[in-house]
């Protein structure tokens, strides 16, 4: 795991491009260690944080390290959903953030003779770009409302689509996509001699998402590693606002996640 | 250095109850939190006898200028404290003080006793926003119900014993005489003020698990400001300032007030070395206005003179 250095940081923004429905925000942090796979970031704009809905934003926003670029670019993948997103997503290269990070226990690797599966939902594809960086580029299963946001698929190049409405790949649920992986994983006479029977999934997305993936592989005896998302205040253990119910009672998402095993959960709520 | 009930400080700058795991940091930071520990004495998070899950989710609102919590004072209980989280904060390099609260004095002084035996332990900070479960009435809301605490906790240990204030009653300048009379070497305040946010889409539903929560950040500054300096006026012992303070200038402010030392909440979930940005700020104003570092201006002409 990836220690943060003690603080927040004020970094420069280098770029932001629009993807469809999100924008990739680009961070030059050349000194700043290079995070896990999993491992996430909390950000804030340094200047005109707050003043937008509410008078809000007041703290930091947790965002996945979606990738770090060999000269210690970090990017960020936002969607504009509230006040601190807003804010996020209008920054422009030249202005600074502060960031404290990386924070967080991310993915660990599939187990022995298993084939990771990456399945996201809308902006959870975050995690999954940099833990497919590292497995270099295994199967990738994306959801997303319709067309405009299915556009945020060119960051997983070779990912399989499906979207609510139908206008852009399989007409239905991202998890209809992992039911077809995994019966297909288990039916493989191929994949049976090869030893590549098995598969390990790894997913991050909207709680309904995940609770299907945690469902479905439940019921498969899939082993399953979910990148959770709660609201945050702080990131690094101080707050006790971000548990979430586990099978041992709350735990912090930000110093015992973001990344929980599967089977540790009831369900995601 | 600066003495606080005997208690030597680097600097006046220390953490409040609840807002800083040093734990917690040491997972996500590593040993750059001991080498770098930005508070002069640690505060722990409240103990109580028994375990507590805490508050269900969600536990958070945002505000504008703050923030609502209702976490639920989450711990591992007195023996899970005194095994698991005790050894930890002994490797820490300031001195340790350990917030306790019960539902009946008899718990207190359980706690204070068992915490006040041990040497890592420098004082004890009695956080008496609990309803006593014989009366029904908070503790701390009350200045016959803190005196009574008091009587009940004061023979149970030589240690100081800081009693951390609630806004939420009619005068908590009333209750911090009571503190004093009856023994507390200390008084400690703002804790949060009881708030609470609607559901954003259940009409006439509380956002927060557990309904109402604690109001704290910039917007309760000024309320600490008040009731530092009402609280001041009524004792003659140490005070804690806290409530909002961002700054170095926001922690002079709490000092000039009446504030013999200053504690930073919130603002450690921002920037998680607050503590030692705000002393360094402060240290430099009072460099600037000729005052020794954290001296707490009583003499209202020195007041006067700040730039």
């Amino acid at each position: 795991m990836s220690l943060a250095p003690f603080g927040r940081r004020r970094l420069r923004v280098t770029g932001r491009r629009a993807i469809g429905a999100y924008d990739v925000l680009s961070v030059a942090d050349p000194d700043g260690p290079a995070p896990d796979a999993g491992q996430f970031a909390m950000l804030a704009a340094a200047d005109g944080w707050g003043g937008l809905e509410d008078e809000r934003p007041f703290l930091p926003r947790a965002f996945s390290v979606a990738r770090r670029h060999p000269d210690g670019t970090l990017d960020f993948v936002l969607e504009d959903v509230g006040p601190g997103t807003e804010r996020l997503c209008a920054l422009a290269p030249g202005e600074d953030v502060w960031l404290v990070g990386p924070l967080g226990r991310g993915f660990a690797p599939p187990g022995e003779g298993r084939r990771p599966v990456l399945v996201g939902g809308g902006v959870g594809i975050a995690p999954l770009m940099i833990w497919s960086d590292v497995l270099g580029g295994p199967t990738a299963l994306l959801g997303f409302r319709d067309a405009a946001h299915a556009e945020g698929a060119a960051l997983l190049p070779g990912a399989r689509v499906a979207t609510d409405d139908g206008s852009a790949g399989h007409h239905g649920l991202v998890t209809e996509l992992l039911a077809e992986e995994i019966g297909f994983a288990l039916r493989s006479s191929q994949a049976r001699t090869s030893g590549r029977r098995h598969v390990e999934v790894y997913a991050c997305g909207p709680p309904p998402m995940l609770e299907a993936v945690r469902a479905l592989c439940a019921e498969h005896d899939v082993p399953a590693q979910l990148a959770l998302e709660s609201g945050m205040a702080c990131g690094f253990g101080a707050c006790f606002g971000c548990v979430v119910p586990t099978r041992d009672g709350y735990v912090r998402l930000c110093v015992d996640g973001p990344v929980l095993d599967a089977a540790a959960l009831e369900e995601v709520a | 250095m600066i003495s606080f009930c005997g208690i030597e400080l680097t600097h006046p700058i220390v953490n409040a109850s609840g807002t800083f795991d040093a734990i917690a940091a040491r997972r996500a930071f590593g040993d750059a939190v001991l080498e770098d520990f930005p508070f002069a004495a640690f505060v722990s998070k409240t103990v109580t006898l028994a375990p507590r899950e805490g508050n269900p989710p969600p536990r958070l609102w945002e505000l504008g200028a703050g923030m609502i919590n209702s976490i639920g004072l989450p711990n591992k209980g007195l023996a899970g404290y005194l095994e698991h989280d005790l050894p930890q904060l002994a490797a820490l390099p300031v001195p340790l003080i350990v917030n306790v609260m019960g539902s009946s004095a008899e718990d207190v002084a359980t706690l204070v006793e068992a915490f006040g035996a041990r040497d890592e332990v420098a004082a004890l900070e009695l956080n008496v926003s609990c309803p006593n479960v014989r009366t029904g009435l908070m503790m701390g809301a009350d200045p016959a119900e803190t005196a009574a605490l008091l009587d009940a906790v004061r023979p149970h240990t030589a240690k100081p014993i800081v009693v951390k204030l609630t806004p939420n009653c009619t005068s908590p300048a009333d209750v911090a005489a009571a503190a004093e009379a009856h023994g507390a070497d200390a008084v400690s305040l703002i804790n949060t003020l009881r708030g609470m946010a609607m559901h954003p889409r259940r009409p006439g539903e509380p956002w927060l698990g557990g309904g109402t929560g604690g109001v704290s950040g910039p917007a309760v500054r000024a309320v600490a400001l008040a009731q530092v300096r009402e609280v001041r006026a009524r004792v003659r012992v140490p005070v804690v300032g806290m409530g909002g303070v961002q700054s170095g200038r926001h922690a002079r402010d709490l000092l000039d007030a009446g504030a013999d030392l200053v504690a930073v909440g919130t603002e450690s979930f921002r920037d998680p070395r607050a503590g030692a940005r705000i002393a360094a700020e402060l240290q430099e104003i009072d460099g600037k206005s000729g005052m020794i570092a954290g001296a707490p201006a009583r003499d209202a002409s020195r007041v006067r003179t700040r730039g």
